[in-house]
């Protein structure tokens, strides 16, 4: 193994690299758990000097985040919107990317190369005339709106993702289920789909980080709402709002990175599957 | 498969609704509305297009997302690939690369007010509260109002959030490529005298080249579309505007229809050739299959 040679350059750069990115998250943190006259007066790292003297921390700022400025709402909105934008895309790109993978028909090859090419379409080229549809409908400021909007968006890598995965199945499986007279739906239900755990569970994680942090899609069509305002909009409401009142922003960031943060540590390995299987080939 | 083809359609036919819906259907829709009025009543030909290639908003914009294009993509790549190398020659890698990575779980919004209180300033003599302050005062130097510095200090305070943020995907999918250089490769070259530099310019990256492509490509097309981190932390103010950004404005503050749709075809035109990349290298990929 090379690893026991690398020069204490390698290791003087990593963790100088590693400093520099965990530093602002952990001034994030700290701040948060201060007295608001502490963080205007003086840098979160001072509590460093006393760091076991328990006097200078306090959850008082993340009491008023959540009941005073909507962040206990917003949380349970994130959790409203994420979940059913999530699975949503999930069912209906398996369905497609099965049938891309396995079916033949007329207009197959093109329709999945419109997919591939719908991939990198900026979202900002779509805001206007959906939200003119919303409007119409009486979908914007509507969880269902949101839900089919996201959706929508996250499709393309979904149906992408999922069909070179089930690409990669041995098609002797299939063929003998049907020898058994099994029906297309059994095929798809009792066999693709289980397979592919793995594949899902990183499409899962992709988009309900997507999702859960996505501000745009948001501001678009839920815009004017704070009754559905998801934690990202209530946040970048709050650095407009609250200004230099950093004891309360710190606390709020830290409740709107809470979840991503924590599902990135428990499932980082499916997390980064899914990316590997969504980029790395070529 | 031997299936009818009502079985195929009935598959596929969900996910192409929606995606007529909310992509097709809209990409046309905003291309035509770019020829009309604010309001989408009167047919203007080409004005708002003279517009989003002649306002001085639109300029700044544009100059802007040059800068983002080249330090953005240059410093995700290049760390990336630093870090992807290194990290392979220790024992703590997966810690680093987890460090490294994590920002990627953080929304952009919560990045930017991680970072809007690293650069926060007082005036000098105050004690400063923002980190990178405090080392340059502890260094002897003034602070510096690094969100306010025009044209450059701000804008490159801003791609650095943004390179914070997705150096742990470049890194990730370049150290997956570095491993999978057959090791029989890099013994030969050792066999034959190559030093580690010799060793990475003319093995290792030849090797992974393609995918240092995609890693690119990917980066690009990040790029241009940056909105969130410009939309929280300055709001496009102080000459930090973005195309994105400037699109959302001319859509919700200006309520100028015409003209954000045009702006939001500026910046599709300039993800076209991405996109013919990315569906060529698919079709190379299918080839190979």
């Amino acid at each position: 193994m090379e690893r026991e040679g690398a020069p204490p350059l390698v290791h003087l750069v990593l963790v100088l690299v590693c400093l520099a990115w965990v530093l602002p998250t952990l001034g994030l943190l700290v701040s948060s758990v201060r007295p608001a006259a502490d963080v205007a007066s003086s840098g979160w790292w001072t509590v460093f000097r006393n760091p076991l003297d328990l006097t200078q921390y306090t959850l008082a700022n993340y009491r008023q985040v959540l009941y005073q400025n909507g962040m206990a709402q917003a949380f349970v909105n994130s959790f409203i919107v994420t979940v059913p934008a999530t699975l949503i895309p999930m069912l209906i790109a398996a369905f497609a990317a099965f049938a891309f993978a396995w079916f033949t028909f007329p207009g197959r090859d093109a329709l999945f190369l419109m997919v591939v090419g719908l991939l990198v379409v900026p979202l900002q080229m779509t805001l206007i005339p959906v939200l003119r549809i919303y409007n119409s409908l009486g979908l914007s400021g509507t969880f269902l709106g949101i839900w089919l909007a996201h959706a929508g968006y996250g499709l393309p890598f979904a149906v992408y993702l999922l069909r070179n995965f089930f690409g990669s199945l041995p098609s002797d499986l299939f063929e003998s289920a049907y020898i058994d007279g099994a029906s297309p739906l059994t095929a798809f239900f009792r066999l693709a789909l289980p397979l592919s755990v793995p594949a899902l569970a990183s499409l899962g994680i992709f988009q309900f980080l997507w999702v859960w942090n996505d501000l745009l899609v948001s501001l678009i069509y839920l815009g004017g709402s704070p009754s559905v305002a998801p934690l990202t909009l209530r946040l970048s409401s709050l650095v407009g709002s609250l200004g230099q009142n950093w004891h309360l922003l710190t606390a709020a960031a830290f409740v709107a990175m809470v979840v991503p943060v924590a599902v990135f540590f428990a499932l980082q390995r499916y997390f980064v599957r899914g990316i590997l299987a969504g980029a790395v080939k070529g | 498969m031997r299936t009818g083809r009502s079985w195929a359609w009935s598959f596929v036919a969900p996910a192409l609704l929606i995606l007529g819906l909310y992509l097709v259907y809209p990409t046309l829709a905003t291309i035509y509305t770019s020829f009309l009025d604010r309001g989408s009543v009167h047919w203007v030909g080409l004005e708002n297009y003279g517009y989003a290639f002649t306002s001085p908003a639109m300029l700044t914009a544009f100059r802007n997302n040059l800068l983002w294009l080249f330090l953005f993509t240059a410093a995700t790549v290049g760390l990336g690939l630093m870090l992807a190398v290194l990290t392979d020659r220790v024992r703590y890698e997966a810690v680093a690369k987890s460090v490294i990575f994590l920002p990627m779980a953080v929304s952009f919004v919560g990045a930017g007010v991680v970072w809007k209180f690293v650069y926060a300033y007082n005036p000098p003599g105050a004690s400063q509260i923002g980190l990178l302050n405090q080392i340059v005062v502890a260094l002897g130097g003034q602070p510096v109002g690094w969100l306010l510095e025009r044209p450059w200090m701000n804008n490159i305070a801003l791609i650095v959030v943004g390179v914070w943020i997705w150096t742990g995907f470049a890194m990730v999918i370049l150290s997956a490529a570095y491993k999978g250089i057959p090791r029989d490769l890099k013994e030969a070259a050792r066999v034959d005298g190559a030093g580690e530099w010799q060793l990475f310019w003319r093995v290792s990256l030849p090797y992974i080249q393609s995918t240092l492509a995609v890693v690119t490509t990917t980066m690009l097309i990040n790029v241009l579309k940056v909105f969130d981190i410009v939309y929280v932390m300055t709001n496009g103010n102080f000459g930090t505007e973005v195309v994105a950004n400037r699109m959302y404005k001319e859509m919700f503050q200006f309520r100028n229809f015409g003209r954000a749709s045009a702006v939001a075809v500026v910046l599709f035109l300039a993800i076209v050739p991405l996109m013919l990349l990315n569906i060529r290298r698919f079709r190379q990929q299918e080839v190979e299959r």
